[in-house]
């Protein structure tokens, strides 16, 4: 490992209240979730101004999810399921419209924030009253965060691609590797996977959600799912074909569970038919997904 | 700067991760706790999150590992090809030599 890599940015306790806070808004690759100031990055469905339910009427009670069993959904649009709507229960649904009713009901507020959102709220309030840093500072860190996506990765694979050498180095040390491009990727121990014709790569962490959010950005919320969590590393094959990934029995699928100081890009194999095309245009077919291992590349248009 | 601690397996050797369930902020997964696999390399010496998890500084530093499993070998009833494997960081006190 590079020296660069061994302050990393793991856990917990470390370098002051300071440090914690870093780790907390922009640093926190274990990401589990919580003390985020987006409410809800995911999950659309929420707040149903009261007595506006007039569509629907059964979803978010878990029972009448469209699909049969849990499992990933291969695009991000993240439901949450399980929050309670507060309505609907036991009722005939058929009633026309909610002011229709003699006695008034009232839909109770949506719970939005967990326990450990709540804690990491009430923390960057504190940290804000007892001036460790000013609420300019903290939309500033999430503004950089927020300009980190997958089209950093898309480059560092289409150069991979396009000249061996870089590949090379690449996989041997990432770090230097996406130095070389102009991204830097901080304290991150970053390994890059590469997807071969007899290997096939997965990356989950099974115990949170660590995720090479210096490459990607922020984690499509499939990938912090129970369900995702779980199942890719007991039936990876099964999981892989929900996304439209059907890897061939010869091949190895090989299931990186990022556990520790380690986050992990699968460099995807380089699809037939890109002879001749240059980095710009290769970047293009990388779609993120290629570099969490649940698709393949894209192919060319033509 | 490094506490050069030697690296107690070495690569292609097979290991046992401790069955072992103690509190505290543990890195290791339950689900490959007691499994054999091998060590694919060891990837260098970092702060033990068991000590990060409880405020302090993490020393000493622990040896992390990659390990690779056998599914078959995980799942009693795998349900995919005896040759797919999941790679695993572990650190250097949850091995021992199978």
């Amino acid at each position: 490992m590079a020296e660069h890599n061994h302050d990393h940015d793991h856990g917990h306790g470390r370098g002051g209240i300071a440090g914690f806070f870093r780790r907390l808004f922009h640093g926190n690759e274990h990401g589990h979730d919580h003390p985020h100031p987006h409410p809800h990055e995911h999950g659309h469905d929420h707040g149903h101004a009261q007595g506006a339910h007039d569509h629907g009427h059964d979803h978010g009670h878990g029972r009448d999810h469209p699909h049969p069993h849990p499992h990933p959904h291969p695009h991000d649009h993240g439901h949450d399921h399980g929050h309670d709507h507060g309505h609907g229960h036991g009722h005939d649904h058929d009633h026309p419209h909610p002011h229709e009713h003699t006695q008034r009901e009232f839909q109770p507020d949506e719970k939005i924030h967990s326990y450990y959102q709540i804690l990491g709220l009430a923390l960057k309030e504190l940290l804000v009253e007892k001036n460790v840093v000013t609420g300019d500072e903290i939309r500033k860190a999430i503004a950089a965060r927020d300009t980190i996506t997958p089209a950093l990765g898309a480059r560092i694979v289409a150069k991979a691609w396009s000249d061996p050498a870089y590949k090379a180095r690449l996989l041997r040390d990432a770090g230097p590797a996406c130095q070389e491009l102009g991204i830097d990727i901080g304290p991150t121990n970053l390994d890059v996977v590469e997807n071969t014709d007899t290997v096939h790569n997965v990356v989950v962490c099974t115990l949170c959600s660590c995720y090479p959010r210096a490459i990607l950005g922020l984690p499509p919320s499939w990938y912090k799912s129970r369900e995702y969590r779980s199942r890719v590393v007991r039936e990876p094959r099964a999981v892989l074909k929900e996304f439209g990934t059907q890897v061939p029995e010869y091949m190895e699928v090989r299931v990186h569970d990022s556990t520790a100081d380690l986050r992990y890009l699968v460099l995807p194999a380089r699809p037939a038919g890109t002879e001749g095309m240059n980095e710009e245009q290769l970047a293009a077919l990388v779609n993120r997904d290629s570099m969490i291992g649940v698709a393949l590349a894209d192919a060319p248009k033509h | 700067m490094s506490t050069a601690l030697e690296a107690a397996f070495k690569e292609g050797q097979r290991v046992r991760v401790r069955e072992d369930y103690p509190p505290g902020h543990i890195r290791t997964p339950f689900y490959i706790r007691g499994k054999v696999g091998h060590v694919v390399k060891a990837l260098g010496e970092f702060r033990n999150p068991e000590r990060l998890g409880l405020g302090l500084d993490g020393s000493p530093k622990k040896t992390l590992y990659k390990v690779r499993f056998q599914q078959a070998d995980v799942w009693p009833n795998y349900n995919g090809p005896v040759h797919d494997s999941v790679d695993i960081d572990i650190y250097q006190h949850w091995l021992e030599k199978a």
